[in-house]
């Protein structure tokens, strides 16, 4: 039996950071993964991520995957792949399989990081071929370039769901609805709006009735729910597609810690492992880290790996208590940014009417899935001034900052608590060159400039599809809801290494379109 | 947790529901109906509702169908999901062929 001083079971965002931490401070590491390839779900995740710079903020999830990756080889991390924990027991012995055999080690600490999996629901036709979870399409588009579907339908409004729409319509896929049985969306609204604003209409308290078809889903019919969740008659509505998505949640993998006599505790959220702030379970020298102890996303998992690495090197006497506290209160105040604002886990299930600057949410973000243009006004981000200047549509207490720190002219403050809205600082000049546009994970940053040529404004988008327009194309403009509300003339695309793949396209269109036009589809029709 | 200790509990008749042919088990193929009537006989855990109707038993290992057979067995005992214990987790917790359970890997003895 191999010893090793430290386990760790899930080579993702949580599992290599603990090993990276673990290793860094001399304990002999070993991660094991049942997939072929490491970095969990890092590698699907094609979009910036949100947070601040100590989060890797603006920094798409697949090249973070690579950056923690390169840092657990270069620590001398050992991750091993294709290796299937099938058990955790007494004494912390673990049972893998590799190949065809069981071979057994012993770690004189372990945390198991073994994420978490889909949730599904349950209707007429669910098992038909075509029925798939959000998570798994993502799998299909962005590790193995194959294409779910061409009509999708996607129940679930979560950032997942949202983001996943998203992702299907940059794959070509056709996302004709966003369903989801609660009554407002929940997930980020700035990634609602990138998704209405292409045109997907949003069916707020809806649920699928019936997926149709024989040998696969050829069709799906859904309706309104009451609020006892009953179907209303007369509300049914069809529509032709071949794909139907699930993002309905996630539970937590947590029977490894569950077999191994860890004290387990049943929430809403899933069953997951009593633990305490550095993940340490009831069993000494066990630990949970990231979404298997609860599920938030991939920055918080990174932090919460890094704690426990840390947390197994002072539990095994390589660091001392003083070393620890001392690491832990750096790594807990950074966690505990990323779980304030609206979507932090005391607001779950909460109706919140005001931002924190005291503001009317956008009640129509939350119903419709974008912000309506009567509302956008009264947001920090929006100051109607001559010349070209940004139109920050950043209207929820999120934590996310990368826009503060791209503008070189210092024109755009959020301050030190990184939830707060955006506000455009009026004594700055703004230069035009789109770096907060490009930044904003959210794609909620335009530049305008009402005064481009008489008659006429331009509107800086940013769009991440393909193939990209040239100038010169002519197109539709396209307001937030995503209908076409006049002509548009592509004017200039910016495509700089700086903006990370994120092109700038500047289009024309009259002037009153310019708090109304936020997207460019080609005369085509082609996105 | 005591409402559910309590085997002479009344669920009333089992009345047969619209969707009770509907699949839950995919790697079983357990109806809805089927887990149903399963409490109906007498399991009100979920352990003795998977040795009884083998929902969970299969390829996935209950990872689909877990929370999904949780809810339908608490609705018809009248109680909150979370008031139900979770089913027994053991090894092997992939499903894995026994002539590779049973081959143990040289380097470990």
């Amino acid at each position: 039996m191999k010893r090793y001083d430290l386990i760790i079971i899930g080579a993702g965002p949580a599992g290599l950071s603990a090993g990276i931490e673990a290793a860094k401070r001399g304990l002999e590491v070993i991660v094991f993964d049942e997939n072929a390839k490491p970095g969990g779900q890092l590698f699907k995740q094609i979009h910036k991520f949100f947070g601040s710079k100590e989060h890797k903020a603006k920094i798409r999830g697949f090249k973070i995957g690579e950056e923690l990756l390169k840092e657990a080889n270069d620590c001398g991390v050992r991750v091993e792949l294709n290796a299937i924990v099938i058990g955790l027991y007494l004494d912390k012995e673990v049972t893998v399989k590799i190949g065809d055999e069981i071979k057994h080690y012993k770690g004189d600490a372990v945390i198991v990081a073994t994420g978490a999996t889909e949730n599904m629901v349950p209707f007429d036709g669910w098992t038909l071929p075509g029925v798939i979870g959000a998570g798994a399409a993502q799998t299909m588009m962005n590790l193995h370039s194959i294409k779910p579907g061409k009509r999708v339908l996607m129940l679930g409004s979560g950032n997942v769901g949202l983001v996943v729409s998203f992702q299907l319509m940059q794959a070509g896929c056709e996302v004709v609805a966003l369903v989801d049985a609660a009554p407002k969306v929940g997930g980020y609204g700035v990634h609602a709006s990138k998704v209405s604003r292409c045109g997907v209409p949003f069916y707020l308290s809806h649920t699928i009735i019936k997926a149709e078809g024989e040998e696969c889903v050829t069709g799906v019919t859904i309706g309104e729910v009451d609020t006892s969740w009953k179907i209303v008659p007369g509300t049914e509505k069809h529509f032709n597609i071949d794909t139907i998505c699930l993002a309905v949640g996630l539970s937590p993998m947590s029977q490894l810690l569950s077999m191994t006599g860890c004290k387990m505790k049943d929430t809403p959220g899933g069953y997951v492992p009593e633990c305490d702030e550095t993940g340490a379970t009831s069993v000494p020298g066990i630990y949970g880290a990231g979404d298997v102890s609860g599920i938030e996303e991939a920055s918080s998992a990174m932090i919460e790996g890094r704690i426990s690495g840390i947390a197994a090197a002072e539990y095994l006497g390589f660091i001392t208590k003083v070393e620890l506290n001392e690491k832990i209160e750096e790594l807990e105040e950074a966690l505990q940014s990323l779980r304030e604002g609206m979507f932090a886990p005391e607001n779950r299930g909460k109706v919140l009417e005001k931002t924190d600057e005291g503001i009317d949410v956008s009640s129509n973000l939350l119903e419709m899935g974008y912000v309506d243009e009567l509302e956008i006004g009264r947001f920090p981000g929006i100051r109607r001034v001559s010349g070209v200047h940004p139109a920050i549509e950043c209207t929820q207490n999120i934590p996310c900052n990368p826009c503060e720190d791209a503008c070189p002219r210092k024109c755009i403050k959020i301050g030190d608590k990184i939830t707060s809205l955006p506000v455009i600082n009026p004594d700055r000049d703004c230069s035009g060159c789109g770096m907060c546009v490009a930044s904003c994970p959210g794609q909620a940053i335009f530049l305008v400039n009402e005064e481009y040529e008489p008659g006429f404004a331009a509107i800086t988008m940013p769009y991440e599809f393909l193939p990209l327009p040239v100038p010169g194309d002519q197109g539709r403009a396209l307001d937030r809801s995503g209908k076409e509300v006049c002509m548009a003339e592509i004017i200039e695309i910016k495509s700089l290494a700086a903006f990370d793949h994120t092109h700038l396209l500047t289009m024309k269109v009259p002037g009153d379109m310019v708090m109304k036009a936020r997207f460019f589809r080609n005369m085509e029709g082609a996105q | 947790m005591s409402k559910i200790k309590d085997r002479l509990i009344n669920l009333g008749e089992f009345v047969l529901q619209p969707d009770d042919d509907m699949i839950i088990c995919r790697c079983e193929e357990v109806t809805k109906g089927e887990v149903r009537k399963a409490v109906h006989d007498g399991m009100f855990t979920l352990t003795e509702i998977r040795r009884y109707t083998r929902t969970g038993m299969g390829l996935c290992q209950g990872q689909t169908c877990g929370r999904l057979i949780k809810g339908i067995v608490a609705r018809e005992l009248g109680v909150a999901p979370i008031e139900l214990e979770a089913a027994v987790v053991r090894s092997p917790m992939r499903p894995i062929e026994m002539k590779v359970l049973g081959n143990e890997g040289k380097e470990a003895r």
